[in-house]
């Protein structure tokens, strides 16, 4: 599309079952009872003039533009505030309001600086636009009188520059800061003539207020005063393609608002289903990336891992590599062979990779980084409800009357979804948080939890079995669903199970350290305080009963009759952008896309037949089982598209054991990553506004994704793994990834129905697309269960072998932080470090205490796998005797010192739990020294100058 | 901390069954087996059984003798039910 503005309708949309008609400037329009004068106008093409009003604001009613006449009302009502009523008759346009609205945008003008011609916002300027649909001619004024003209522009922020100067103090800043992000960051400081937008308090600006810098505020500003510097720097976009973020499984809409080919603004698309317009730091300016002085775009070989990089050609490059894989499948069979598909890549690029192991190389052993995030997940809910995807769409915590937020922190790890919960939880709805961690949404402006049970690390099921304790002993099961909806003897075993003295809050206190009494009120508000939401992360998959967390979570819903309707339901939030769409596309080594295990001879044939190549039958191997059969030598080729395992993956030395064992390592990725130290081959790939293809997000939804330049390597990623396919002669001849979706909704039922062209058409689906739901299903279990009758799992706590005593007597826990992303590839090469240069360790002033150590000191952090180093923050945020980290920086390595402990299931890390110890450090650690030097020397290429020692 | 392979199958081994453990021991021997049959890749297979039982649980050493006897077991929950090649029921999306 070329460039225009968003469609603006001045205020929200109304949702209501009754409607009024009205007539505006003699045409009648129907609109749901409730809606403005406004936005009634606004639906019939009729735009009145507003500067205060936007429509995912509240009505606010200060500009005075946008009055209006009513017959039979007295004087000119503003049309923002104003509800349209049956039968009104409505005047947009007479002599009377012309002369008012000319004298309103008079006083805006008179205190503006009239440099139009030079302003960044020249031309895409709603001040511009109204003072041009009012025919202001002339300020009677002058200009010479008292005014703002002189105030200095606050560059603090890395995005976005404060012009107060350009200000109308019309608050949409403001408001959008409180009612859409929910930080309440900005203010109106001062009174009439002084009144002015401020960040924080008198000192502060942008950069060191409580600004999270999401961009709302610079979306809902009429003029240039809070503006991105990449406007001021380029100049106004010409054309907007509307694609889908990379970063979390939120999946947010946005308009990649373009100048040629080069990126101008990310800016929320208003339509966006997953997002409504909002938008985090990350989506909205971290996109730098793209065009980062470490982004690699000509393929690169090396013989061994010692060598400096060679670039070459990409024919040399594909053949080395055939060459390779060939050799080995010859010398140690195709099971030696194998990949790992990246949550990161589209749903076409994914299916391509686990289609070439299974067909091409001719193992099973695919993996993808769900295992080390949610695997336990699909476990757990699959085998509770039949199918384990998440049950609600977003949309659904509109309806939520009680939230429970357990191991995951929404406003960091899925800062849109966790605005939108904010927005729900000042209407009312009660908040019950699980974490070790008192998570900002415990406490911040407006929101206060009602319960926050701070659990130790690692008692997840202990502590949800006691709520359940309190629920059926209480006599607070929902015994009607219950009895329709599950299994009923299943119902009774486990709620013998769960009614034992054993499992009651007082007795399993002395586990969790969790008072029994907050554990009691906690569990009857669930129960009894209308619809119960679920909403839940790592912090519970990641442990070593991750997958028996994930059954007590859905034990929980189905005891209360919280699935099945809107504000209720279990909702896992993806870590990455396509983690539900890496699993859906077949990338786990035990199955074949549409969850369909490969020993299955009909679901083999399928493929068999389609692909023209014959499976193996057994499941591969799982990541961490390629690591030790390649230390073994059983397992010496992988192919690892978009993923840095040696970063993200629990033990380091272990993992980079397995890589260095391996005769071959194909890194195919934008950067030399961690994981490409190892590698002999390295794959420039392309990033998300450099290819064509779908993501789906956390609520199942399908979105496209599209291509807004050229790929700086030549190649979108699919035709990457489809030159290394027919470079093994596998002679494929996708020429557009709608053509490889045309194939997996040939293949794979629950996509049956989606192809690009609807996708275009409806812009999103949520699957199962099919017969039985031709236009997706945004609530799943709706009149009962996918699979048969919902199953309650008895689950039985058992404590990690992983343990603290005198020499590691400290818990550590990991997680991330808003401005970062997973291991940081993509967000430590943007200006997002501003926020968060280096990995800290979070501690409690009392262990701090004890430790000698002060706010700030460098510290070893040691477990029983490894130590490094890094700076510490005194906290009360962590409980005594845990400490926390996040795991951004390959500087410190957090991965160092976790172990291999993992879900009994799944195998997914036990990131959340690790003993350590912390001690005073002068300096890095032996590891992290070698590590540097490793890391140097293996980033080398043949032909650059040497680093400057 | 990282063991040999033959040690880190052992406690996987050891890890699911004492899951499956309140099952009772019946059940959870079969589900303990199925388990490992359906997600397990042959090689894995291969090296417990040929192990002789050690470091394992009653439960696991059970599990992998009925499984090293060739026996397969019938699927105990429905995390190893999957899909039919036409059946749109399941996910197990990571």
């Amino acid at each position: 599309m070329g460039y225009e503005r968003q469609k603006d309708f001045g205020t929200p949309r109304v949702k209501s079952e009754k409607h009024v008609t009205l007539t505006i400037d003699g045409r009648a329009v129907t609109v749901p009872e409730g809606t403005t004068v406004m936005r009634a106008a606004s639906e019939i093409g009729s735009s009145i003039p507003k500067l205060c009003a936007t429509d995912n604001l509240k009505q606010f009613g200060s500009c005075r533009l946008c009055l209006v006449e009513i017959e039979g009302a007295r004087g000119t009502p503003a049309s923002c505030t104003t509800p349209a009523a049956e039968g009104m008759v409505v005047k947009t346009q007479t002599p009377r309001l012309d002369k008012l609205r000319k004298g309103v945008m008079e006083l805006y003008i008179s205190d503006h600086p009239l440099d139009c011609l030079t302003c960044s916002a020249n031309n895409d300027c709603e001040l511009q636009d109204q003072a041009a649909a009012v025919g202001l001619r002339d300020v009677r004024y002058g200009y010479e009188g008292a005014n703002h003209l002189a105030e200095p522009t606050d560059h603090s922020n890395p995005y976005f520059d404060f012009d107060p100067s350009k200000c109308i103090v019309c608050s949409r800043c403001v408001r959008a800061c409180d009612e859409v992000q929910g930080t309440f960051a900005l203010t109106i400081d001062g009174r009439g003539f002084g009144s002015e937008v401020s960040a924080g308090q008198t000192l502060d600006n942008f950069m060191s207020s409580e600004c999270v810098s999401c961009g709302a505020c610079v979306q809902a500003c009429p003029t240039a005063t809070l503006q991105e510097k990449s406007v001021k720097k380029i100049g106004k976009p010409e054309r907007a393609v509307v694609t889908t973020c990379a970063y979390c499984g939120v999946g947010c809409t946005f308009r990649a608002e373009m100048r040629g080919e080069q990126l101008v603004r990310m800016v929320p698309y208003k339509d966006g289903k997953a997002n409504r317009g909002h938008s985090c730091v990350k989506g909205r300016f971290a996109w730098g990336y793209a065009n980062h002085q470490d982004r690699i775009t000509r393929p690169m070989v090396r013989d061994n891992i010692d060598q400096p990089w060679r670039e070459v050609s990409w024919e040399e490059a594909l053949s080395f590599s055939a060459n390779k894989l060939n050799q080995i499948k010859r010398d140690h069979g195709a099971r030696a062979l194998g990949g790992i598909t990246s949550s990161r890549c589209t749903n076409e690029e994914t299916f391509l990779v686990q289609k070439l192991i299974r067909g091409g190389f001719g193992s099973n052993n695919v993996d993808t980084c769900a295992r080390v995030c949610h695997s336990p997940t699909g476990y757990g809910l699959k085998t509770t409800f039949g199918t384990s995807a998440g049950t609600q769409d977003f949309d659904s915590v509109e309806d939520s009357d009680v939230i429970l937020v357990i191991g995951a922190n929404p406003t960091d790890g899925h800062p849109v979804f966790g605005s939108r919960m904010k927005q729900r939880l000042r209407q009312g709805a009660k908040l019950i948080v699980i974490d070790p961690r008192r998570i900002d949404l415990v406490k911040s402006p407006h929101i206060k939890a009602a319960h926050h049970l701070p659990l130790q690390p690692g008692t997840n099921v202990a502590l949800l079995t006691a709520m359940a304790h309190v629920i059926v002993s209480e006599g607070l099961a929902d015994e009607e669903f219950i009895r329709t909806r599950c299994d009923w003897d299943e119902y009774q075993d486990w709620a013998r199970f769960v009614s034992q003295d054993k499992n009651s809050p007082e007795v399993l206190e002395g586990v969790t350290r969790v008072p029994a009494q907050s554990v009691r009120e906690a569990a009857r508000l669930y129960a009894t305080g209308g619809n119960g939401a679920i909403y839940y992360g790592l912090g519970v998959t990641e442990h070593s009963q991750g997958s028996s967390t994930v059954m007590a979570i859905a034990n929980l819903a189905m005891v209360t009759g919280n699935i099945g309707r809107k504000g209720v339901g279990v909702n896992p939030l993806r870590g990455q952008n396509n983690v539900q769409g890496a699993c859906d596309m077949g990338s786990f080594p035990h199955e074949l896309p549409g969850y369909r295990h490969i020993s299955d001879a009909d679901t083999r044939a399928l493929f068999e037949k389609d692909w023209g190549v014959t499976l193996d039958p057994d499941p591969g191997f799982r990541i961490n089982n390629m690591l030790d059969a390649a230390v073994d030598g059983e397992f010496r080729a992988i192919y690892i598209q978009g993923e840095d395992i040696l970063q993200s993956d629990p033990n380091t030395q272990h993992v980079a054991a397995g890589l260095e064992a391996m005769e071959l390592v194909i890194v195919h990725d934008l950067f030399l990553n961690e994981t490409a130290n190892y590698a002999h081959v390295f794959l420039p790939g392309s990033t998300f506004l450099e290819k064509n293809g779908t993501f789906t997000n956390a609520e199942r939804r399908i979105q496209p994704v599209r291509k807004v330049m050229e790929p700086a390597n030549g190649m979108e990623d699919w035709e990457v793994t489809q030159a290394l396919a027919n470079a093994l002669g596998l002679g494929w001849s996708y020429t557009h990834p709608s053509e490889i979706l045309d194939e997996i909704a040939r293949l794979t039922p629950s996509f049956a129905g989606v192809s690009w062209d609807r996708l275009e058409r409806e812009d999103s689906l949520q699957w199962p697309v099919n017969e039985e739901f031709p236009d997706g299903a945004p609530v799943m279990h709706v009149d009962g269960f996918v699979r048969g009758k919902g199953k309650f799992v008895v689950t039985d706590y058992v404590p990690t072998d992983e343990k603290t005593g005198p020499r590691f007597p400290l818990l550590l826990t990991t997680g991330r932080i808003l401005s970062q992303y997973n291991v940081g590839a993509q967000t430590r090469r943007t200006a997002n470090v501003e926020w968060h240069p280096e990995d800290l360790l979070e501690m409690h002033p009392s262990d701090a205490e004890n430790r000698g150590l002060n706010d700030g000191d460098w510290t070893t952090l040691k477990s029983r796998t490894g130590e490094t180093t890094l700076r510490v923050k005194v906290t009360d945020r962590v409980a005594p005797g845990v400490v926390y980290t996040t795991f951004h920086h390959p500087a410190t390595q957090a991965n160092v010192v976790t172990t291999d402990f993992s879900d009994w299931a799944t195998n997914c890390p036990e990131y959340k739990v690790t003993a350590v110890q912390v001690m005073p450090s002068n300096g890095p650690s032996d590891w992290q020294e070698e590590y540097t030097d490793l890391s140097q020397k293996s980033r080398r290429i043949a032909g650059e100058m040497e680093p400057a020692e | 901390m990282s063991g040999s392979t033959i040690e880190t199958l052992r406690r996987m081994a050891n890890q699911i069954a004492r899951n499956f453990e309140i099952m009772g021991h019946v059940d959870a021997v079969e589900a303990t087996a199925d388990h490992i049959n359906m997600f397990w890749d042959p090689r894995m297979k291969k090296q417990i059984f040929g192990d002789g039982g050690q470091d394992l649980s009653p439960i696991a050493k059970a599990a992998i003798e009925e499984l090293a006897q060739g026996e397969i077991p019938a699927h105990q929950t429905r995390a190893t039910e999957f899909n039919a090649v036409d059946d749109i029921g399941q996910s197990d999306a990571g």
